[in-house]
């Protein structure tokens, strides 16, 4: 049952990335990709009716993870007290940015939420890939189960870490470089014109970018963490998910030279799908692998009591059927390159 | 007991108390705007669909704000309250998932198309995204009411070989006595502030004498809601959580009520100050009795005072205890009322004439904040020593390698932070008064600002 968990608490973070990972990326890219204020309100509205729904992810991603995993879930977020306090910040600052932006229209209120929306995108790309990295790198746990990160110490993978090291900043870069890829890619679908030719243009510099920090930080992570080699000697199957990144990275490059808008952004959706599954099935069993591995969380060791894991199994179910029919909904309500005039007076005054 | 465990108690005391400012108004106004807008497919008046869309886009500020200072709460239990989440996580951690699942998707999916996409939906279509926001908010506030009331009153559950707490009955969690009776109370609560919210815009337009067709649609609605909601407060709502409070914690019950001896004929306690060390309370005003009818139906009834329980069952802040419940009871008192006295105009055709009521209900737009405030701090702080009642101490539940000096330089960030959101919060939801409903004819309230739009 807690390997059940495991999975379906890596669908819903995946889920999180695919979507919450377009609008920070449209967010990293807020300021280059829109040039006056009418294309700046065009991104925004690419995302504004989404992005609150994209950001629940989160929030039900966080609760199942609660539920299911109880002390992954308290020595985890206890033990990255620090850079998870300064991520909800940075939620804090980017959504009233989003929000509260359209409200008042003057020189001094626009570029101020749009510095700072692009601002904690660009910073919030970097610290939930570092969180990532830190997770792959293994956490000083002890024999109580905790442990507590400073934000860095002397930047080495020693026995004393911090989140930032520099393995960790390196997956930060390569996060912050494909969701940028991520976020450009549906800039690009939703508009026209020269935010759409721009967009484009971020997204070819983006791939490479990828390319490169996706081979480098893929051999680093496997002398990082050994375990990625033993589950793929052990379940051969699991090279599908690095092969589903490769498929995607090369559907991102052969789309966008043809201008499949769409299957372009699908793509940098299955190759986001592909790292993610790939970190997932390569730190199996462990939950929060530790520095010195015979404290890590392992999913025996973590998970909730039987019966709340199989009730919680049946209401799961439905409310992610339904969650997954808003969704569809609300993105088909408001599918199409967007037009400025219909999101501004959508009221019908 | 840890250096940092105030630090981590007064964290969450202050993010959660900011928290709440927003989601009760978002409750309260999300049926006012049900109201406004079966109004309006009723009638087929467009000055309802006016009046409702002025109170989306409050409602639109608004909601953000929770949104936003919502999600630290949620990420608080792991980060500052450890201990307690490796225990319990297994059981509140279900209502809080399902909190995300169920009703955050519900309500953010519809809360955008209900803002942005009335014309795409048409008349039906609007009014049905504006049900289900509206369902999405008061059944996420069911799941968090859930949460609390199995921290007041812990059911459904057995204790594992670690000492952790394990599920063992989902209905009986959901459906627990205590959740039931709080979430009633709860969302009156909320009710009320958006009946006062509503009430106030509506009285503020009428003084000025401009917008006045909306004034009287907003005082009307405000009032109409509202003298149900302040009666319903307290009767059989605010009554049935004083039972509870008798039935299950009953030091608590004493620590609020001022009543350090034990006696029959228990007096309920108007004003006083509770004097902790000397064991009584100073200049007291009291109505005899009252205390035993209300709580057992007998005046001469005995009622259990803190001398009946040992000191280390005594909640460990008793006059803020004391000072929030009977604030909460006072304004409760007077919500009462001036919504009454309102109704009462309003029957007598008067109210929109009467500028004294319309100021009252002008200043009483803050009022319903601090009760709905008081009233969750006498929660909380009357569940005191305890943070899962009679199972884990407060004192047991931080997180073990997080210090005073992390958690204060969060708590002055979120503090400096909040400050800027409230200051903007204002500023927004002053604006959107100022300009009115009808933006097509906008009337002078003020001298309009420049920069306005």
């Amino acid at each position: 049952m807690g390997t059940v968990w495991f999975w379906l608490v890596a669908v819903m973070i995946t889920e999180k990335v695919l979507l919450d990972g377009f609008d920070l990326g449209a967010g990293a890219i807020h300021l280059l990709v829109a040039r006056t204020d009418a294309e700046r309100r065009e991104v925004l509205a690419s995302i504004g009716p989404v992005w609150d729904g994209n950001e629940v992810w989160l929030l039900a991603a966080g609760g199942t993870l609660y539920f299911a995993f109880p002390p992954l879930y308290a020595s985890a977020f206890s033990g990255f007290y620090l850079p998870l306090m300064i991520v909800l910040w940075l939620l804090i600052l980017r959504g009233i940015s989003i929000e509260f932006r359209n409200h008042v229209h003057s020189l001094v209120w626009d570029p101020l939420w749009d510095f700072l929306f692009c601002a904690s995108s660009f910073l919030l790309a970097i610290f939930y890939s570092a969180a990532l990295g830190n997770v792959v790198r293994g956490v000083p746990l002890d024999a109580s189960g905790y442990f507590f990160e400073p934000l860095w110490t002397n930047f080495r993978l020693g026995a004393e870490t911090g989140i930032l090291d520099w393995y960790t900043i390196l997956v930060g870069v390569l996060g912050l470089a494909a969701l940028v890829m991520h976020g450009s890619l549906w800039v690009k679908m939703k508009t026209d014109g020269a935010v759409n030719k721009r967009a484009g243009g971020i997204a070819s510099t983006a791939f490479w970018m990828v390319a490169a920090l996706t081979a480098v930080v893929t051999l680093l992570s496997f002398r990082v963490q050994p375990q990625i080699a033993r589950n793929l000697a052990k379940w051969p199957v699991g090279y599908l998910f690095p092969a589903l990144a490769v498929v995607g990275m090369i559907g991102v490059k052969v789309f966008l030279a043809r201008q499949h808008e769409r299957n372009a952004f699908l793509s940098s959706c299955a190759y986001l799908s592909g790292m993610l599954t790939s970190v997932v099935f390569g730190v199996y069993p462990m939950v929060l692998p530790a520095r010195d591995r015979t404290y890590s969380l392992t999913v025996d060791s973590a998970q909730a009591g039987a019966y709340g894991l199989k009730v919680g199994l049946a209401w799961w179910t439905i409310g992610m059927l339904l969650a997954t029919g808003y969704s569809v909904f609300v993105y088909r309500s408001f599918a199409g390159k967007v037009k400025l005039d219909a999101y501004e007076h959508g009221h019908g005054d | 007991m840890s250096p940092a465990l105030d630090v981590h108690r007064l964290h969450f005391a202050f993010t959660i108390t900011f928290h709440y400012i927003f989601p009760q108004l978002t409750m309260g106004l999300a049926l006012l705007l049900v109201y406004l807008k079966t109004k309006a497919l009723r009638t087929g008046d467009d000055h309802y669909n006016k009046a409702a869309r002025f109170w989306a886009k409050i409602f639109g500020i608004n909601f953000a704000a929770g949104v936003v200072t919502g999600i630290p709460m949620e990420f608080q239990f792991g980060t500052n309250w450890a201990e307690f989440s490796k225990s319990a996580g297994g059981v509140i951690g279900q209502t809080l998932a399902m909190e995300g699942v169920f009703s955050f998707f519900l309500e953010s999916s519809f809360l955008g198309l209900f803002l942005f996409g009335e014309r795409k939906l048409g008349r039906l279509g609007h009014w049905c995204a504006a049900f289900l926001v509206f369902a999405g908010s008061w059944l996420s506030g069911y799941l968090i009411v859930a949460t609390n009331a199995w921290m007041q009153r812990p059911v459904a559950y057995s204790l594992g070989p670690q000492g952790e707490i394990l599920l063992s009955g989902f209905w009986a969690l959901l459906l627990n006595k205590w959740a039931l009776w709080q979430y009633a109370h709860t969302m009156i609560g909320a009710v009320q502030t958006g009946c006062f919210a509503m009430a106030a815009v509506g009285a503020f337009y009428l003084l000025t004498k401009c917008n006045q067709v909306y004034g009287r649609t907003f005082v009307k609605a405000g009032v109409l809601v509202g003298v149900i909601a302040s009666l319903l407060q307290l009767f059989p709502t605010g009554d049935m959580q004083g039972k509870m409070m008798a039935e299950y914690q009953q030091p608590g019950l004493a620590a609020m009520e001022g009543l350090f001896q034990s006696r029959e004929n228990a007096p309920i306690v108007i004003l006083g100050q509770p004097d902790v060390e000397k064991r009584r309370l100073d200049n007291p005003l009291e109505v005899p009795g009252m205390l035993s009818f209300l709580t057992y139906r007998k005046w001469s009834a005995h009622v259990k005072g803190l001398d009946s329980f040992p000191e280390d069952l005594w909640p460990d802040r008793i006059p803020l205890l004391y000072y929030s419940y009977h604030v909460m009871v006072g304004l409760g008192t007077i919500f009462i009322a001036v919504q009454v006295l309102a109704t009462l105009l309003y029957w007598r055709k008067k109210l929109y004439d009467s500028r004294w009521m319309l100021w009252i209900l002008m200043l009483c737009a803050p009022l319903p904040f601090i009760a709905n405030t008081a009233g969750w701090v006498t929660a909380e702080i009357g569940r005191q020593p305890w943070l899962i009642y009679g199972l884990m101490r407060t004192a047991h539940g931080a997180s073990p390698r997080v210090g005073a000096g992390n958690a204060w330089f969060t708590l002055i960030g979120f503090m400096g932070l909040y400050t800027v959101l409230a200051m903007l919060w204002c500023f927004l939801i002053g604006r959107e008064i100022h300009l009115g409903p009808d933006l097509a004819a906008p009337q002078q309230i003020l001298p309009a600002p420049a920069a306005a739009d």
